[in-house]
């Protein structure tokens, strides 16, 4: 699991742009949005496209991903668990 | 005492109707444009309604009397409403006084280089490249200007949402700094891929009939159209002796500088560009009549506006109506458009519903009106808000 | 009312950024393609804000924050933006997204910044400006449009410093329809050869140069912008040459006032006869430089002449690779900018000595 948020977290950096993040920077807790790494509405759009194209995984009300993308971890579980099922 | 600039004519067409008559009459009968898609060469035609123009390109194309091959359906809806206007002003000679068009767009002339560009881009076609020369906003503006015969000064605005409020207030500036001495502003787009892909990329586009200012709101509906007004300046009006519809009282463009897209919860910019016009038109709250909001259905356009209004009318903000249920939100025509209802309230006498509002947000101390009322009108408000944070206040005075 | 340029911020295919190098190191740059050269952007902006920037949005945004430091002006009252072509790279980039299938995995980055006022409004994000801001999209009176509306501005006293720029980028896509449409000079080795080039097109270029203009003396300003006047397709010599006198009559000057003019001349056969046209109607004596071999040929291009002249006007010296006719006048007083886009739009700025 922690191998694979890992991971999760480099992908999220590419995607996301976050050019002067490294890994090491990004808690595997830390709040992505807000106050903490300062996503917002369209990092959130991105996600749930980039979770579509890489994972296969829909999500279609945009109001879910609130829950979700709340941090590096919140996403690997939701992914894990909806790979499995 | 600084000179007036006074409209003379209004021209329009949107999903609501061909031409300013048949505008009104539809935002009288409460008829919304809204529909499934007829037009638009898209595989959402069963999936999301437009407020489409009801005419194919070749019949525009007739309508406007045109002969060549290959005209932007933006050009084509924006030559048929400003040469409405210029018609509405009595204007025959635009070479008489010094005069200018001053026009608004935000796709240009996306709906032909869209299926060109994506050819070259994705397979290398080279057939019909040359048409990318009709691309570019300011191409669709060249074009209009030489079927006008408008010469003597050229400009296009792209703000996003609130560009032909912002050419209109570039207008009123030019006149009153004696520039020009009548100048034909406003706006077109047409509907494209582009815009319909791009917004529901972004998640904010209903699958259902739009309900602006509504607690349940899902979203806008696209739409497209062109509004333009003539504006003449005092002298001119002396010199005619016409006897105008309005004047421009107030403006004033703001930027929230919050968000690329989304507007400030609070609704800074909102705030200050009512503000700014009021002050410039020198009322003050209780002076408005009626406002007609940006209001496009989205969850956060819709709050943040509200917000802003409460801000500035407290418990007493007045009689208000989106009138964008009824032609979807035009983008870049929607400042020109709204221009057109505004002026039609005050020759009138009368405010527009706002279709399809069922139950007033919570989080607000007021809600739009839902039928058609005769009431006083002297002073409208018109809002137009747009990406890039970009915020304008109209204020129309009779 | 005297309106003075007073911080100026050049972005393209010479090392202008800085401020100092004054076109006397010279890049050239080989065949018809002019692109920037790039700024050390990660001194300059913030890492962060960066993240969302294309290159035009980098380019634009940081000519204006060069501008406006050079002017030590914080807040500007607006912030007047000339684009012709917008956000190409991005409108290309949701153009593909889509495609023609219209696919549904679509994020909205692109399409955001495809809009037009993308850089206007990241501006104004960065300074958390909110004044006015308005966009231009006019061919070759984009960047014009744009400093017409900055001298209304300081005119109707609506502010004291007013930021007006101009940004238009070149993509691998933009470059291959130009040249597939047989606009481009084929065969040209160095763009500084342009004018001894005997040949029909142009070499294309790109940039963003902004500017601060405000009513306030002040001894580290540029230039005062004395004059401004666009003429849109005109029919006649005699209309270029009424032209002239737009900018000309109310600041009572003669043609023979004007000490250089710098004419946006592409080495273009077919249509450089208008500048030579244009150039009969002054004294021999004059001096008559050029600027597109320097930063190509694009919609706002005049916006780079204007940089030019008002480092012209403050350092009174003309550097030596924008000479195509000598003059030995020992002083600028007045450099008037004559530029057309395609015969289409032609534009004149009148820029004088303070």
């Amino acid at each position: 699991m922690e191998a694979f948020a890992t991971k999760l977290k480099e992908q999220i950096i590419t995607h996301l742009n976050l050019e002067d993040l490294t890994p090491e920077e990004v808690g595997l807790d830390d709040p992505l949005f807000g106050e903490g790494l300062g996503l917002d509405s369209i990092d959130a759009l991105e996600l749930i496209v980039f979770l579509e194209k890489e994972y296969g995984i829909k999500i279609e009300n945009p109001e879910e991903g609130k829950q979700i993308f709340e941090s590096v971890n919140t996403i690997a579980k939701f992914i894990q668990k909806n790979k499995n099922t | 005492m600084p000179q007036k600039v006074w409209v003379t004519g209004m021209g329009t067409v949107s999903s609501i109707g061909l031409n300013v008559e048949e505008s009104f009459r539809s935002l009288c009968e409460g008829k919304t444009g809204i529909g499934p898609i007829s037009y638009l060469d898209t595989r959402f035609k069963e999936e999301y309604p437009l407020g489409e123009v009801k005419l194919s390109n070749d019949e525009l194309k007739e309508r406007a009397k045109l002969s060549e091959p290959i005209v932007s359906r933006t050009v084509l809806l924006g030559t048929l409403a400003a040469r409405e206007a210029l018609s509405q002003a009595g204007i025959s000679d635009v070479q008489e006084y010094r005069t200018g068009f001053i026009s608004a767009t935000s796709v240009g002339g996306m709906d032909i280089s869209e299926k060109i560009y994506q050819g070259f881009l994705e397979q290398g076609k080279l057939e019909d490249l040359s048409l990318m020369g009709i691309h570019d906003c300011g191409s669709t503006t060249e074009m209009m200007a030489d079927l006008l015969g408008i010469r003597h000064f050229i400009s296009t605005i792209s703000t996003a949402c609130s560009s032909s409020a912002n050419s209109i207030m570039l207008g009123v500036r030019l006149i009153k700094q004696g520039i020009l001495e009548r100048v034909v502003v406003g706006g077109t787009d047409a509907l494209t891929r582009f815009t319909l892909n791009g917004f529901n990329s972004l998640k904010i586009v209903d699958k259902q009939q739009c309900q602006p200012f509504d607690a349940n709101r899902r979203g806008l509906n696209l739409g497209e159209g062109a509004g333009y007004i003539v504006l003449e300046s005092e002298a001119l009006m002396e010199k005619s002796g016409k006897k105008p519809f309005c004047y421009l009282s107030g403006y004033s463009n703001t930027n929230d500088a919050f968000h690329q897209t989304a507007s400030s919860p609070t609704g800074d910019g909102a705030t200050r560009a009512m503000e700014k016009a009021m002050a410039l038109a020198g009322l003050k709250a209780d002076d408005i009549d009626y406002i007609n909001v940006h209001g496009t259905g989205t969850a956060n356009n819709d709050m943040s506006e509200g917000n802003a209004l409460m801000r500035i009318f407290a418990e007493h903000v007045p009689t208000c109506s989106s009138t964008k249920a009824f032609t979807g939100h035009t983008l870049g025509a929607a400042g020109g458009i709204e221009a057109v209802f505004s002026i039609l309230a005050i020759q009138n006498q009368v405010v527009y519903p706002n279709l399809f509002l069922e139950t007033p947000i919570p989080e607000h101390n007021f809600s739009p009106i839902t039928k058609l009322k005769e009431q006083k009108v002297e002073h409208v408000l018109s809002n137009s808000l747009g990406f890039g944070g970009n915020c304008s206040t109209l204020i129309f005075s009779k | 009312m005297k309106i003075y340029i007073s911080g100026m911020g050049n972005i393209s295919p010479q090392t202008t950024f800085d401020n100092k190098n004054f076109l006397d190191e010279i890049v050239s740059h080989e065949g018809s393609r002019l692109n920037i050269v790039d700024p050390p952007y990660k001194e300059i902006l913030n890492p962060r804000l960066m993240r969302r920037m294309t290159r035009i949005i980098k380019m634009g945004v940081t000519s204006a924050k060069i501008c406006l430091a050079e002017a030590k002006v914080e807040m500007p009252d607006a912030i007047i933006t000339g684009t012709a072509m917008g956000c190409v790279k991005d409108t290309e980039t949701f153009l593909l997204a889509y495609g023609s299938e219209e696919s549904t995995l679509l994020t909205p980055t692109a399409f955001i910044r495809s809009t037009h006022n993308t850089v206007g409004g990241q501006i104004a994000l960065m300074l958390k400006c909110n004044n006015y801001n308005f966009t231009y999209v006019q061919k070759g009176f984009s960047f014009e449009s744009a400093l017409l509306d900055g001298i209304l501005k300081l005119k109707e006293k609506d502010g004291e410093n007013i930021l007006v720029g101009a940004v238009d980028e070149m993509t691998d896509n933009s470059y291959g329809i130009k040249s597939h449409l047989g606009y481009l000079k084929e065969g040209i080795k160095n763009s500084l050869d342009l004018f001894q080039e005997k040949s029909k097109g142009i070499i294309a270029g790109e940039g963003s140069a902004f500017f601060l203009l405000s009513n306030k003396e002040n001894e580290n300003n540029y230039a005062v912008l004395s004059g401004l006047f666009m003429l849109y397709k005109p029919k006649s010599q005699a209309e270029i040459e009424n032209g002239i006198q737009h900018v000309l009559s109310p600041q009572g000057l003669e043609l023979k006032d004007i000490d250089a003019i710098i004419i946006g001349k592409n080495g273009n056969e077919e249509k450089d006869g208008i500048y030579d046209d244009f150039l009969k109607a002054f004294p021999s004596e004059t001096a008559v430089l050029g600027y597109k071999h320097l930063c190509g040929e694009y919609e706002t291009s005049s916006a780079f002449a204007l940089w030019m002249a008002a480092r012209m006007i403050k350092e009174q010296r003309i550097p030596k690779a924008t000479i195509i006719r000598k003059s030995d006048a020992k002083e600028l007083e007045h450099i008037l900018i004559y530029n057309h886009y395609r015969g289409i739009n032609h534009s004149f700025i009148l820029v004088s000595k303070i």
